[in-house]
């Protein structure tokens, strides 16, 4: 059997540690190899890119980035790993995964239950995404994308807006332009709190709205252009959205 | 030593120098006043010169009936309550027959014994109604729903903790198996603490080295992350205060403001004595995004009932988040 290698994230050293010794005795059993640690999702992302482990052991409750939200963005690379989850004691996720037959580890974790997973990992399937977005109701801390073989991680505080783009969505924000692959509906229902529909295509982050002006071109079926803070574009507000996006402006100048 | 088990029990007399007694008394006899000044009222209108014309009687009596049963409160608790019921209300209308008495002497009112025990009678009638409110509330609250209301919702330690923390102890047994030992007794410890009875005060002394081992297994697992600071003004430790007050709030304090953060945290809580009352002081940074949620919010909800059932009005607790901090204030009577 070849060796699997192996990445834990926990923002706990001693929990780390004791993955640690139990992958040390299961080695007989299940020939394994820890690749490195991390304190937490983002952290992760750039060690399991660089060190491409075939499975990553990740805790639920982590800072920065916690591990429900790590599985979606490792979902995007090419060749994921296999994702293990470990928890203390979160009723929610657990039932989710029973739900969806995905295999987890209980902290503190047993030798033998930590083998059988090792070996179902091998095989293992994608997780469901529907999960993994039900799990998280607050969305994502960042959006990923794809650029030249590797995963770019952009903090969802950082976009102004978000336009259709094809089949993709360009998400911009102060510095530059990310292309991703999602879905403007999609993202439009993770991040109701944060952005405003402005157009069929088009999301605006509420706090980058720094005001409004009347379009001057006559052909026009917007008569609005939202002013975007930072960036020089204006973006059109449709007919439709403009009395929305107006009483909401008001609330802000209010 | 103190406990809710010889508080509000049916057969004895309210607490006449609690706030919360005094509160009610004042508002019931002023409600019934109120009643009156409507039944005597020629029109719907007419009631507010009524009830002022009543006022003139009703709170002097009233004050000074407060001040008689509060200062005769140990007295009266030592007698039967039949007795002591009588006793009040003889109090009562001698207080009432006095105060006609007096009014007759600087000329406002006329004299006369009808006049005198008719003043009695309303003064002891008011009081009579008062005393049955109070007897059915300590009913209604008897000793044994109150503890059984308190034993319930004395906080329950999050699994989350008690995972998170045999796991940080087993990392630890083949590495430093002595730091394993004393972990392991101090959550024995606690765990003994948390499991005692709930309805008994404790020495504020023996809350504090309880939090004190709550945040050192905290610690075991979050390392440098959690910094602890206590300001402690020179306070009696055996000053006693409800068990198990301090502790689900350091918790929640750890569980939203500590462990979300990557960078070290800092909770800092202070205790001091402010004449007769307990001020605590706890402070915490919050967490991104704002992770009070339900889960805290329900922890304060049931702190607050469970201040309610030991000390009625007495208590308070005050919660607020301030500039990336999160504080919650607390004030007990001190009680020795």
């Amino acid at each position: 059997m070849p060796e699997l290698k192996i990445l834990i994230v926990d923002d706990e050293a001693p929990a780390r540690a004791r993955l640690r010794e139990l992958l040390g005795d299961v080695a007989g059993e299940v020939p394994n190899r820890v690749l490195g640690e991390a304190g937490n999702g983002l952290a992760a992302i750039a060690l399991i890119e660089r060190e491409a482990p075939d499975v990553v052991l990740v805790d639920i409750r982590m800072p920065t980035m916690d591990g429900i939200e790590l599985a979606q963005h490792l979902a995007q690379l090419e060749r994921p790993p296999a994702v293990i989850f470990a928890t203390a004691y979160d009723a929610y996720a657990i039932k989710a995964f029973d739900l969806n037959a995905v295999d987890y580890l209980l902290k503190p974790v047993r030798a033998q239950r930590l083998a059988t997973a090792l070996g179902k990992a091998r095989v293992a399937r994608p997780l469901p995404t529907e999960m993994l977005q039900e799990l998280q109701p607050e969305g994502r801390s960042h959006l990923s994308c794809h650029e030249r073989g590797r995963l770019l991680l952009i903090p969802v505080g950082e976009v102004l807006y978000l336009k259709a783009d094809l089949k993709y969505v360009l998400a911009r924000t102060r510095e530059r332009e990310y292309l991703l692959d999602e879905s403007l509906t999609h993202l439009e229902q993770e991040f109701t709190q944060r952005f405003i529909r402005l157009h069929r295509g088009v999301l605006v982050a509420r706090e980058a709205i720094v005001g409004f002006e009347r379009n001057g071109a006559e052909d026009a079926d917007t008569h609005w252009l939202a002013l975007v803070r930072d960036v020089p574009e204006k973006l059109p507000v449709s007919r439709r959205q403009w009395p929305l996006v107006k009483s909401y402006a008001r609330q802000l100048s209010t | 030593m103190p406990s809710i088990k010889q508080n509000p029990a049916a057969h004895r007399l309210p607490d006449f120098r609690n706030l919360g007694v005094m509160l009610r008394l004042l508002l019931g006899v002023n409600l019934i006043a109120l009643a009156a000044a409507l039944t005597l009222a020629p029109d719907l209108l007419g009631w507010l010169p009524r009830y002022v014309e009543l006022a003139v009687w009703v709170e002097p009596m009233l004050l000074a009936s407060l001040l008689l049963l509060a200062l005769l409160r140990d007295l009266l608790w030592r007698l039967p309550y039949a007795a002591a019921v009588v006793l009040v209300l003889a109090l009562v209308a001698l207080q009432a027959a006095l105060l006609q008495d007096f009014w007759r002497f600087m000329g406002f009112a006329d004299g006369g014994w009808a006049a005198l025990a008719r003043g009695a009678l309303l003064a002891a009638g008011t009081v009579a109604l008062m005393l049955g409110y109070f007897h059915l509330r300590a009913g209604a609250l008897s000793p044994a729903v109150a503890e059984a209301r308190l034993q319930a919702l004395t906080a329950r330690i999050r699994p989350h903790f008690l995972f998170n923390t045999l796991n940080a102890v087993l990392s630890l047994i083949r590495a430093e198996p002595r730091r394993a030992e004393q972990a392991l007794e101090e959550l024995a410890e606690l765990f003994r603490a948390l499991m005692r009875d709930h309805r008994e005060l404790v020495p504020i002394a023996d809350e504090i080295a309880l939090c004190r081992q709550y945040l050192g297994l905290e610690k075991l697992r979050l390392g440098e992350r959690l910094q602890v600071e206590w300001l402690i003004d020179d306070l009696p430790g055996e000053l006693l205060v409800p068990p198990l007050l301090l502790q689900p709030l350091l918790e929640n304090a750890v569980y939203h403001g500590i462990e979300p953060a990557i960078s070290p945290g800092l909770i800092r809580i202070r205790l001091s004595r402010r004449g007769d009352e307990l001020a605590i002081d706890l402070e915490n940074p919050v967490g991104n995004g704002g992770a009070h949620h339900a889960g805290n919010r329900m922890a304060l909800a049931n702190i607050r009932e469970r201040l309610a059932l030991y000390y009625d009005l007495e208590a308070r607790l005050e919660a607020k988040e301030d500039g990336g901090s999160y504080k919650v204030h607390m004030v007990l009577p001190c009680r020795n």
